[in-house]
């Protein structure tokens, strides 16, 4: 049997999963017919190609033959679809799990494919409440999939869900809540809201936590809730568990990032807790932190700034301006407090430092932003290292990392400069990279690096990557342009490009010799000759245009070869792209000003064949120009300025990095990246001038503390002990201890108050959680036993 | 966060999709095909790609694109990361990150994918929770769960979540407790046309297989510490401990695992192990050129040089090669223009030579660009930079655990220009 005996088949087996699990038995309620069956799959969703096996063409055969008063087509179609999920169904609605499993398993491999399974809801959502676990998390799979769609009879698994939620295992209830708040029912707002609340409260921090994920879900939901989970957020920012500060602060930053006041009161705890924090929620919570620390700290770098502007001013300004300046400079540095930072300030440095170390790229990203944005000039060096080391990284990585770091090689350049050979390009690069090198490569050149970096640059020119030596090409302008002392080094070198038998090489060469040449253009009328005669073989448009701007603009130091210039361009003007059409005109009207005896009938004819040019833009300009150059008695006044008019002394271009004031945006960012603002971006703010109040961030004590506080006190004890490898379950907590304690005796005299607050927790907290240690050592076989029930109860116990 | 993720293979198709909000339409793809397409080369398609209502964010992993659809800022790298973090996750489960794979085990990568993520937000991503929840499939499994109907989802519960230690999974247990650590070292070096080298660096990471029951304190230490310029860690490694001592001090997580990365200081000078004799030339006019590349070892502190390969793009005027080498063999595919060299071992007695004719497109101007050589190398028993494992104590538990070291240097990347 062929699918050729209906024409329809092909696409009709299409809607139907894999009929490979099947065995004959359970293909045999397929061929039995049914009555009219509803097709609910829409026709559009039905693509991509399923095998089929000979079993499924027969089934679907004799599903036509059984209704044979429809249209055959139609009747293939609805029955094999209707037969093929009446499989499923039943399968579904048996008793044994196995098959029940079965039945799930290839449901949610049709919904990988991207299939359509929305009309099995009713016999899937029955098994909400099945016991099989496997079962069950497949049938949460399906419901988060299609509850949307189908709200009523999502609602058939509410019931189950709000049980789950007061079970006595966390697990369930946190998987319970996780469900629940995944379906996106509007109707069960209030009951979303409701189980949020709670779980808010629960004792286990696990649930919690999936409370806080819960957060953004019922925000997109409904908006309207948004004062009531602000408040949810609030309750949960003071928690002190390092498993739901990550999630929290995530629900933040979704909900209410705005509400900076909300972090005041927990800013320590977020900093002290930041490094035994999984390592996604390290990355959200060091970039809120960072826009935080915009708004609370003032600029570590002001008197600096202040310092590095009346520095340049000396150099450039005149004396009596620089005296008078300097001594304005002077009093308003003297007005200004002596810079001290805050500890606060300090403690985010200090704490997130050590994260430089950590093995996630997004986490280094983080630190390495937060250092840019933060931390003053002198300690910015840091991360330098560890941003190189990524590098070595997966190319993906390597394309964001050097964004980032073409960014801060414009600001900071000296960073980078003992790093310079890590940027050097492999021909096994692929080309977005070697161009992002490159562009930090010329960030880095200075004086004294540049004779290295142009020989480089000169093995890049031999690549057979022509984007690339394209790329290379414009660097070499930018070095020269940037650096005075190689801009001759430089020029004779591209004019030796000149000769290359790449004709993209050649071209963009030329246009960047054009930029050049423009700043000294005196001395090299041996260089616009040799450019001249380029204009018989050179192709690319936008070279060719370059070349006869040049010979307009310097027509005077080629005195000779001009007017033979637009004698061969007026021929071949026809044929000419545009951009070269109007340099054509703009030549020839420079030399009917300087050199109207020879080029008069020449520019005549070039301004005929541009007036009836098809493009009006060319048109237009032959026409204004004509009226410009040519004097008759109607030309007005402008006439006797046409000469200033085109020959006006052009500043020379600035060939800079488009990297340059990236740095508005916080860099590691998506917006940075695509230099431009993405849908949800929070601006970094600016410093302010004044710094708010620090004594917000002041947390009173109260009652003993819990959790992850108390863990890091018992870290310190065995840390001050020497017998941290007897506390094996607390390990890198040790670390932010001493990180912590470290911090309040390094900051100065000012952090007295928050030094004395911490002691207090030490020493209501350390004796209670070393009980706690021996107890945990103890019991570890019996709290396995119980699910991790008993792991919650210590926190729960500070209640 | 990550709103959808799509996996599709090198010819285009969407072999899997997985939302975690809202559906997000296949057509959203399409944004991405035609970025690829631009892209020409696989390697050269943007990682970000802005499209009118979302943000893709994609990587090129095993010959699978996985492009996640993104609909607010976040940062590019977080994604990045955790897509690798999946394709690793996925090699761990089933050998292999594969189009055929991934499609044999839809199921347990859904499932998979449900608990990796939570409203687009990573929930689970270590491996040793991920196992505890969803065991990875064996061949003996999944004979016994035919039989047995039992299922491939732990009914334990994920007691790691809970920890402080969530790499570790509770209750290990092994007859025989081992631990070992790979110490590899790779050079990445460029050697210019003259033989020096314009930059060498050796980048390390230590790859380590623990199976050790119960709950191992570990510390290693090394004898010459100073060496690690920069390092990076496994969250199990408490850092102060490095700071102060010098001494890596952690709970491992059950199983194989990258326990530190690192790079030795640039101020070492790195001893290049081999060296290569060149001559690659051109001739004007006449449609052919000269090949001739011999490699020598260097410096190799009395360890043999294996696993010696030579690959080299040549300029696509090349049309055939006619080579013969003294040692081992090449093969050059003229599609691609890649010419490999599979050399084998080096003996310094007879250093390994391929030699012979280039054939040029004829017409065609002589190539401007000579090809750079890319070359791999492997040295057993040697850390190049010298780095040491002094010694490895275990505290907590009581049993005496068998440990092993071992020391490999490879060639990272390794190109000599000519």
């Amino acid at each position: 049997m062929s699918p050729r005996c209906h024409p329809s088949l092909y696409w009709n087996t299409h809607s139907c999963p894999t009929p490979s699990g099947l065995s004959p038995e359970k293909t045999e309620p397929l061929t039995v017919p049914r009555g009219a069956s509803p097709c609910h799959i829409p026709t559009s969703r039905l693509q991509g190609g399923w095998h089929l096996g000979p079993r499924s063409i027969l089934v679907a055969l004799l599903g036509c033959h059984c209704n044979s008063t429809r249209s055959p087509a139609s009747a293939a179609l609805s029955t094999l679809t209707w037969c093929r999920h009446d499989d499923l169904k039943e399968m579904l609605d048996s008793n044994k799990d196995s098959l029940k499993l079965e039945a799930m398993k290839r449901i949610v491999a049709m919904i990988a494919r991207g299939k359509n399974a929305s009309d099995l809801f009713p016999a899937v959502v029955k098994n909400v409440a099945c016991k099989n676990i496997e079962v069950k998390k497949l049938v949460y799979v399906y419901l988060v999939r299609y509850a949307e769609e189908q709200q009523d009879l999502a609602l058939l698994s509410i019931s189950t869900f709000q049980r789950g939620l007061k079970d006595p295992n966390q697990l369930i209830r946190a998987s319970a809540l996780r469900v629940l708040s995944s379906i996106r029912v509007p109707i069960i707002v209030p009951i979303m809201m409701l189980a949020i609340k709670e779980a808010a409260s629960d004792m286990s921090p696990y649930v919690r936590k999936t409370a806080a994920h819960a957060i953004p879900k019922l925000y997109s939901l409904d908006s309207d809730q948004k004062d009531q989970l602000i408040e949810v957020i609030e309750k949960l920012l003071a928690d002190k568990t390092t498993l739901v500060a990550g999630s929290v602060v995530m629900a933040f930053e979704e909900v209410c990032p705005e509400r900076i006041d909300l972090i005041h009161k927990n800013y320590r705890k977020l900093c002290n807790l930041l490094i035994d924090v999984e390592e996604w929620g390290q990355v959200v919570i060091i970039n809120m932190l960072t826009r935080y620390a915009r708004t609370q700290f003032l600029s570590p770098n002001q008197n600096e700034s202040l310092l590095e502007e009346s520095a340049e001013k000396a150099f450039y300004g005149s004396e009596e301006e620089d005296t008078k300046d300097a001594k304005a400079e002077a009093a308003s540095l003297a007005k200004r407090k002596p810079y001290v930072m805050d500890p606060d300030h300090r403690l985010l440095l200090r704490n997130t430092k050590p994260l430089l170390q950590s093995r996630n790229a997004a986490v280094v990203m983080a630190v390495a932003q937060l250092y840019f944005h933060l931390a003053p000039k002198a300690e910015v060096g840091v991360i330098a290292k560890a941003l190189v080391r990524l590098l070595r990284s997966h190319s993906e990585v390597q394309y964001v990392v050097l964004q980032n770091v073409a960014t801060m090689s414009i600001k900071r350049r000296g960073m980078f400069e003992p790093y310079l050979k890590s940027f050097y390009i492999r021909s096994t690069d692929p080309t977005q990279i070697k161009i992002l090198k490159l562009e930090v490569l010329t960030n880095l050149a200075n004086e004294t690096n540049i004779s290295t970096i142009l020989r480089e640059f000169q093995t890049y020119i031999r690549s057979m990557d022509k984007d690339f030596v394209a790329a290379t090409i414009q660097a070499i302008g930018r070095c020269a342009t940037n650096i005075g002392k190689v801009r001759d080094t430089c020029l004779n070198g591209l004019v030796q490009l000149l000769s290359n038998r790449d004709e993209l090489v050649v071209a963009e060469s030329v246009v960047v010799i054009k930029k050049l040449l423009q700043m000294q253009p005196a001395q090299h009328s041996e260089i616009i000759k040799h450019m001249a005669k380029l204009t018989d073989n050179i192709q690319v448009p936008m070279a060719r245009a370059s070349i006869l701007w040049l010979i307009g603009e310097y027509c005077e130091h080629v005195p000779k070869i001009a007017p033979d210039v637009l004698r061969k361009m007026a021929k071949s003007f026809t044929n000419e792209e545009d951009i070269v059409k109007l340099q054509v005109i703009n030549l020839a009207a420079k030399l009917y000003l300087t050199n109207s005896k020879q080029s008069k009938l020449l520019t005549q004819y070039v301004l005929n064949l541009a007036k009836y040019d098809q493009n009006y833009d060319i048109r237009d300009r032959a026409r204004f120009i004509r009226q410009l150059i040519v004097p008759t008695e109607k030309s007005g006044a402008l006439n006797k300025y046409a000469k200033k008019l085109f020959l006006a002394q052009k500043p020379a271009p600035i060939l800079e990095s488009s990297f340059k004031d990236r740095d508005h945006f916080q860099l590691g960012s998506l917006s940075h990246l695509l230099n431009a603002k993405a849908v949800g971006y929070q601006e970094l703010p600016d410093w302010p001038d004044e710094a708010p109040d620090p004594s917000v961030r002041n947390v009173e004590v109260r009652g003993t503390p819990r959790c992850t506080w108390d863990i890091l006190r018992l870290g310190h004890l065995a840390g001050v002990l020497g017998e941290l490898q007897k506390v094996p379950h607390i390990p890198s907590l040790s670390d932010s201890e001493e990180s912590g304690s470290s911090s309040s005796s390094g900051t100065s005299s000012s952090s007295s108050e928050e030094e004395d607050e911490e002691e207090e927790e030490e020493g209501s907290g350390e004796q209670s959680e070393e009980k706690e240690g021996e107890e945990e050592e103890e019991k570890r076989k019996k709290r396995k036993e119980k699910g991790g029930l008993r792991k919650a109860s210590p926190g729960s116990a500070g209640r | 966060m990550i709103h959808s993720l799509f996996l599709i293979n090198c010819s285009g198709d969407i072999f899997l999709e997985k939302h975690w909000k809202s559906v997000v339409s296949q057509s959203v793809c399409d944004y991405f095909f035609e970025a690829q397409e631009k892209a020409v080369d696989v390697e050269n398609v943007p990682p970000v790609i802005s499209t009118p209502h979302h943000y893709l964010i994609s990587i090129y992993r095993d010959k699978i694109f996985f492009v996640s659809v993104i609909q607010t800022e976040v940062p590019p790298l977080f994604v990045i990361e955790f897509l690798h973090r999946v394709a690793d996750t996925f090699q761990d489960y089933f050998g292999e990150c594969s189009e055929t794979a991934i499609k044999d085990n839809v199921v347990i990568v859904y499932e998979l994918l449900e608990e990796m993520l939570d409203n687009g937000f990573p929930l689970a991503t270590e491996s040793n929770i991920l196992k505890e929840l969803i065991k990875p499939p064996t061949i003996l499994r999944s004979v016994v769960n035919s039989i047995t109907g039992s299922s491939n989802v732990g009914d334990t519960l994920p007691t790691g979540q809970l920890s402080n230690i969530p790499w570790r999974r509770a209750g290990v247990k092994y007859t025989n407790n081992e631990a070992y650590f790979d110490v590899i070292e790779e050079i990445d070096a460029i050697i210019d046309k003259s033989g020096s080298t314009v930059f060498a660096e050796i980048q390390g990471v230590i790859d380590s297989c623990i199976k050790l029951s119960g709950m191992p304190d570990l510390s290693l230490s090394f004898m010459n510490p100073r060496l690690l310029d920069d390092v990076s860690f496994h969250p199990c490694i408490r850092f102060k401990r490095w700071e102060s001592e010098r001494v890596l001090s952690f709970i491992p997580p059950d199983g194989n695992f990258r326990l530190i990365s690192y790079r030795v200081s640039s101020q070492n000078l790195v001893a290049i192990p081999v060296y290569v004799k060149h001559l690659i030339s051109f001739k004007e006019n006449s449609s052919s050129g000269r090949f001739d590349v011999t490699i020598g070892p260097k410096q190799n502190m009395g360890k043999t040089v294996e696993g010696v390969v030579m690959t080299v793009h040549m300029p696509k005027a090349v049309l055939n090669m006619n080579l013969t080498a003294t040692q081992g063999s090449y093969t050059f595919d003229p599609v691609t223009k890649v010419l490999t060299w599979d050399v084998g071992k080096i003996t310094p007695q007879k250093l390994p030579n391929l030699k012979g004719i280039v054939n040029l497109q004829s017409g065609a101007p002589k190539p401007e660009e000579n090809p750079s050589l890319n070359i791999q190398f492997k040295i057993q028993q040697l850390a190049i930079s010298g780095l040491k494992v002094n010694r490895l104590d275990m505290y907590g538990e009581k049993y005496k655990p068998f440990k092993g070291v071992k020391y490999i240097t490879k060639a990272g990347k390794f190109q000599v220009r000519t």
